[in-house]
């Protein structure tokens, strides 16, 4: 095997958060810092030709290639597992950027009792919490995360209106947030009619509507990085889509015009890194197959795997680092704590015509009523909450088209269908949902016996299913998102109750999946520390979502990337400093 | 060699611009004369008047407007079953292929243009049966994957950009006020509230400048 020369720091994956961590090195070290993605480069010129719904929004043409690399799914280890063949209820990135430069911007902060569930549920619900419960404590407070979250959202430019400003509540915020230190670096977008609806029907049900919080720039800002990107243009190719004019927030546009001028820094494209290579408990790079199918071991200091949730654990697995976790004694640390997130949407069909082409991936109005501990102790079953929100997100023909009031016409084709969907086309609007999923003993990550990539390694195995718990969230939901529907002046269908009954991998829900090489106090109970450092190797940082030990109800992204960010400083003003174990 | 298959349609079947009444009806201007002959990337021409009919009682062309037959929605889906989609290129489709669970979706072994020739096959005779009879057939095969295939294709075609072969004039856009990708709402986003923004549609290579190519049409 060719042995290149030796790096300093080699992260595995060129996404958010690969890239977050390079900039962050390279600008405040001289160590060198090679980036090794599997994918392709991107620019921002590509982005405007492809405002094409078909090839982006509905073939995936961004996303990860399934017939080279996919994960399987089973509901239960009684279950046999297959693949998910086709997308899919979440959408991997690839190339430079990953799906961060597809994502849609929503920039949620989790709830700060949300980094100690497990103590803040037991003290709360003492010894009648579900079976199989299995949420953690992050092993980080709010407080500690908060400076972090501030960084992150000045680094992306992130436009709000703060709820909660060092504890006092801000009226047309989200009254039900943590403490903030400083107002949002930005203003929110502007409204559409259809979230203007929704806000003043909700604060006439006596709610607390925001608008969602999100890194698509309802202006131009300079981040701190002294990168410059222009307002949005709510052009609607926003989410599944590179953003043409870099509004929104993009590893390509916010990341790579520094990275590209830093002399430390090195970008291989076309490589896929298939194992962290160790000797005797320390990490001594990486390999990976090159354009050519050459394999490279690329020898470095410190390796960083950054490849998202479910290839983060699946490269630890497949190089043998750490303990995999065992579902039937509860031995193990890596693949537990898989979590998704809870779905529930309610569409509302209103009597005037929407423009729901216009918009943006993070344009909308929000409540949290019902969200982490608010207001959900009025409902049986429900530990934890979601928001509800609308979104304008920016509507395409073929997705939008044949939205029709439940019960109108009986065939879903033909002359009638087609007369319904016309005159419904662009009045119909989505209340959605998500809220926070907790883990259970029964969801995990473990390697697939029969599937195998492209290279013959073994696919990624979820074992992932609903719980009452989930199900009691999603009625929840969708009862107060039926209630806004109708003081919105609209006919409600009925929320999506399908979609809970058992997981669904034909339906998109969300690329927000997390866990499985999970961040805690103590090596027993987690994989990585606090500072997302391994456990049981010192030169191997696991950086992503997949330190979450259990899910949010706020997108995570924001979260990610204040994780990754107190991964750099850890890494740069601890670790460099005396290398060892940091907790 | 193969032999190359043409679908013929008469031109004043194919887009054109539409216009509405005062009443909301639309009305159909049409320009073009003579015969179209198009030539096929996958479908036979007898393939090919199968699916045109079956689109057709899908997505028909009647008092509410221009149907598939107008947008060329055939044409769309020959070109995506010739390219990567209809190949499976982008479809994970190593065996062992187990039947499981709705929940997993469709996991069988053939691909796209396979589940069309298979289906086209059991239509038989569709192409020359009478409305009524063909509906009557299409009931009958609702929860095949061809069927769901079929439906989903016919909307892609009516309405995804021009470039993919359907929506030929913009007919589709037309028909729901759709604009195409536009590069700006800054102004517009939050004027008029509930009242519709309707512009004459321009397709993607339109606004760019340039032709654009298909993921259909890339080479690999
Ligand atoms: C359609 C969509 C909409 C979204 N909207 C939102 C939103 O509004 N708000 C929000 O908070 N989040 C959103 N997300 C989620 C968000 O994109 C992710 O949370 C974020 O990108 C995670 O960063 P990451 O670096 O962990 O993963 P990514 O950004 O995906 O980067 C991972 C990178 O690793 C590379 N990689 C993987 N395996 C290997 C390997 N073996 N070798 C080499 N490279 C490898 C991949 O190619 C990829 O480039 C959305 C996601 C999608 C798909």
């Amino acid at each position: 095997m060719p042995q290149i020369k030796p790096v300093d720091v080699v992260i595995a994956g060129g996404g958010f958060v690969g890239l977050t961590l390079a900039k962050e090195i390279t600008a405040r070290t001289s160590l060198s810092v090679l980036v090794v993605e599997r994918g392709q480069p991107r620019k921002l010129a590509d982005y405007a030709a492809g405002m094409d719904e078909l090839d982006y929004a509905l073939r995936f043409r961004m996303m990860q290639n399934l017939s080279e690399e996919t994960a399987t799914h089973r509901h239960s280890a009684k279950a046999a597992a297959v693949p998910i063949r086709q997308y899919g209820s979440f959408n991997p990135g690839t190339g430079v950027g990953g799906a961060g430069e597809h994502w849609g911007g929503i920039s949620y902060r989790f709830y700060p009792e949300a980094f100690r569930l497990a103590s803040f549920l037991r003290e709360k619900h003492g010894g009648t919490l579900p079976e199989n419960l299995a949420v953690q404590d992050w092993g980080l407070s709010y407080e500690e995360i908060e400076p972090y979250y501030w960084r992150a959202e000045q680094m992306i430019g992130v436009g709000g209106r703060a709820g909660n400003l060092g504890g006092k509540a801000v009226d047309g915020g989200n009254v039900f947030e943590g403490p903030r230190s400083h107002e949002y670096p930005i203003p929110p977008h502007k409204q559409t009619y259809a979230t203007t609806l929704f806000e003043k029907a909700a604060r006439g049900l006596g709610y607390h509507p925001y608008p969602v919080p999100t890194a698509t720039l309802s202006r131009t800002y300079t981040n701190p990085d002294g990168v410059t990107r222009t307002g949005c243009a709510y052009c609607g190719y926003c989410t599944r889509y590179g953003c043409m004019i870099g509004a929104k927030a993009q590893p390509t546009n916010l990341l790579m015009p520094l990275l590209a001028k830093r002399k430390n820094f090195e970008l291989r494209t076309g490589c896929s890194v298939r194992r962290v290579v160790h000797q005797d408990g320390k990490a001594t790079g990486l390999t990976y197959r090159d354009e050519t199918g050459a394999e490279v071991f690329q020898p470095a200091q410190i390796v960083i795997v950054a490849s998202w949730t479910l290839n983060n654990s699946r490269l630890l697995m497949l190089s043998r680092v750490g303990q995999p976790y065992d579902a039937a004694t509860g031995k193990g640390t890596l693949g537990k704590n898989l979590t998704h997130q809870v779905s529930q949407a309610t569409r509302v069909f209103l009597d005037k015509p929407l423009n729901a082409f216009m918009g943006a991936g993070g344009l909308g109005i929000g409540i949290s009523d019902f969200d982490g501990k608010e207001g959900v102790d009025r409902f049986a079953g429900v530990l934890r909450g979601g928001n509800i929100r609308l979104m304008s997100t920016g509507e395409g023909p073929v997705g939008g088209f044949g939205a029709i009031p439940p019960g109108e016409v009986q065939s879903e084709w033909g002359s009638d269908w087609k007369k319904a969907a016309l005159a419904w086309h662009d009045r119909v609007a989505s209340i959605s949902s998500e809220a926070e999923h907790l883990a259970y003993r029964q969801n995990y990550l473990d390697l697939d016996p029969t599937y195998k990539d492209q290279y013959g390694d073994a696919l990624m195995r979820l074992t992932l299913d609903w719980t009452a718990h989930e199900r009691a969230q999603g009625a929840m939901l969708g009862q107060i998102q039926g209630q806004i529907g109708k003081a919105m002046g609209g006919r409600v269908g009925p929320p999506n109750s399908r979609l809970l009954e058992r997981y669904t991998v034909t339906q998109y829900q969300s690329t927000h999946v997390n866990g499985g090489a999970i961040m805690g106090t103590a090596p027993e109970s987690s994989v990585v520390n606090p500072w997302l450092q391994h456990w049981q190797m010192a030169n191997l940082w696991v950086v992503g979502g997949s330190a979450f030990p259990q899910n949010g109800s706020g997108n995570p992204t924001l979260t990610i990337l204040a994780l990754t960010l107190r991964a750099a400083d850890g890494l740069i003003d601890r670790y460099l400093k005396k290398p060892g174990e940091l907790a | 060699m193969k032999r190359r298959e043409f679908l013929t349609l008469p031109g004043s079947s194919l887009g054109g611009v539409l216009l509405y009444t005062l009443a909301g009806e639309p009305v159909r201007m049409q320009a073009q004369t003579g015969e179209i002959k198009v030539p096929l990337r996958f479908f036979t021409s007898a393939e090919a008047r199968v699916v045109q009919a079956a689109c057709d009682r899908i997505f028909p062309s009647d008092a509410s407007g221009p149907g598939a037959t107008e947008a060329g929605v055939v044409i769309y889906i020959d070109r995506q079953l010739a390219g990567p989609y209809g190949r499976d290129k982008y479809r994970y489709t190593k065996p062992p292929f187990v039947e499981s669970v709705p929940e997993h979706g469709y996991q069988g072994k053939a691909a796209p243009r396979e589940i069309y020739r298979e289906g086209i096959q059991k239509l038989g005779d569709f192409a020359s049966l009478a409305p009524a009879a063909r509906d009557e057939k299409l009931r009958g095969i609702e929860t095949s994957t061809f069927f769901r295939l079929l439906r989903q294709h016919t909307i892609e075609g009516m309405f995804s950009d021009p470039l993919h072969g359907g929506n030929a004039g913009m007919i589709g856009w037309q028909l729901i006020g759709y604009p195409g990708p536009r590069m700006s709402y800054r102004e517009e986003i939050d004027k008029a509230p509930g009242q519709a923004y309707r512009q004459k549609p321009a397709s993607l290579a339109q606004i760019v400048g340039h032709p654009v190519t298909g993921w259909e049409d890339e080479k690999g």
